[in-house]
């Protein structure tokens, strides 16, 4: 059983890994710029794990920033892996010692979070661990390879290869709102409300941060609220 | 900045981000009763995935259009449950091919 799950999770890890060597390769070359070495930069993508909250960080070192700004700044950009975290607490299941459940909340990522969540009962701790080690495996890796050849790549590839993240994010959304009207809601206005931040006054002087964390609480409020889910007396 | 206060930040960063990710998993013990809670941690990571793929997506490709149409096919085959690799791998290959093609009509 245990070690069904750790094949599933590095089967569904694989291409998370990928995705995230893509990713992390070009924000390798912003760390360089910080003046970061590839093996710092393994350290700190390994241990971190975030990419808009590294990619702050990344910025606010080329710009000696103050430390308090580098803890505000991952305040700020990571408070998602809040909610996700509490989100995630609800999917681990009852009994499961406090090891698992602080090692289950390290490996909260966008995708490591999403492909957790996927799970149709509770998400075992194995499945959560392999995903996570394979893929923050290629993501350290894809940190430092950046920062040793960043610029060495074609500007045009770097582009291409940076909304691999987007197609993932992509795959976990879209499925899930297809099969309930009000996830598919959500989405929606969830594009349309994002899109329509970017380009108003004020909000779109807000970094994309803070846009997306007031907007991530806006709209699951709202849909909470108007569509709140079935409870199964079983988990109770 | 020297290599010492690098490795300061870099700590910092290692420190915050990772308690952010452990203290709602350590304050909330067992399941949540509350419904409204529960739906709202339900949709929440729809909604932020959502938010975050969107506009960023058509912002980071060198010219939009071959953004949006990534995100277009991208959405298409999300919808028809291609997996989350097979969609990834296409919408950086529309990227790429859409960019190039662009770049070299200008």
């Amino acid at each position: 059983m245990q070690r069904k799950e750790i094949v599933n999770g590095i089967r569904i890890g694989i291409p998370i890994a990928l995705g995230y060597f893509a990713v992390a390769f070009s924000l390798g070359i912003i760390a360089k710029q910080a003046g970061l070495t590839a093996a710092i930069g393994f350290v700190s993508s390994f241990f971190t794990r975030a990419s808009a909250g590294e990619y702050g960080v990344y910025t606010l070192v080329a710009a000696q920033a103050a430390y308090v700004e580098i803890v505000a700044m991952c305040l700020v950009v990571n408070l998602r892996y809040m909610l996700m975290s509490a989100a995630l607490s609800q999917k681990i299941a009852p009994g499961t010692s406090w090891i698992h459940r602080v090692l289950m909340a390290c490996c909260v990522t966008d995708e490591i979070f999403g492909i957790s969540i996927a799970r149709l009962d509770y998400c075992p701790p194995a499945y959560t661990y392999s995903a996570a080690l394979i893929s923050t495996l290629f993501w350290a890796s894809g940190c430092a390879a950046g920062i040793v050849a960043g610029g060495m790549l074609p500007t045009n590839i770097v582009a291409a290869l940076s909304v691999a993240l987007y197609g993932m994010f992509l795959a976990i959304i879209m499925p899930p709102a297809r099969d309930n009207r009000y996830v598919l809601y959500a989405v929606v206005a969830s594009f349309v409300l994002s899109g329509a931040c970017s380009i108003a006054p004020v909000v779109s002087s807000w970094s994309s941060g803070t846009r997306t964390i007031v907007l991530t609480i806006v709209i699951s409020a709202v849909v909470a609220w108007l569509k709140p889910i079935e409870v199964e007396e079983s988990h109770g | 900045m020297d290599k010492q206060s690098i490795i300061v930040c870099i700590l910092l960063a290692i420190i915050t981000t990772n308690l952010i990710r452990v203290l709602p998993m350590l304050l909330i013990k067992g399941q949540i009763k509350n419904r409204f809670l529960r739906s709202f941690l339900y949709y929440v990571p729809y909604v932020t995935l959502a938010v975050m793929t969107f506009p960023s997506m058509i912002q980071t490709t060198m010219s939009p259009l071959s953004g949006t149409v990534a995100l277009m096919v991208g959405i298409i085959a999300a919808w028809r449950r291609m997996g989350l690799f097979p969609v990834a791998a296409i919408c950086c290959a529309i990227v790429y091919l859409m960019d190039s093609l662009i770049l070299t009509s200008l």
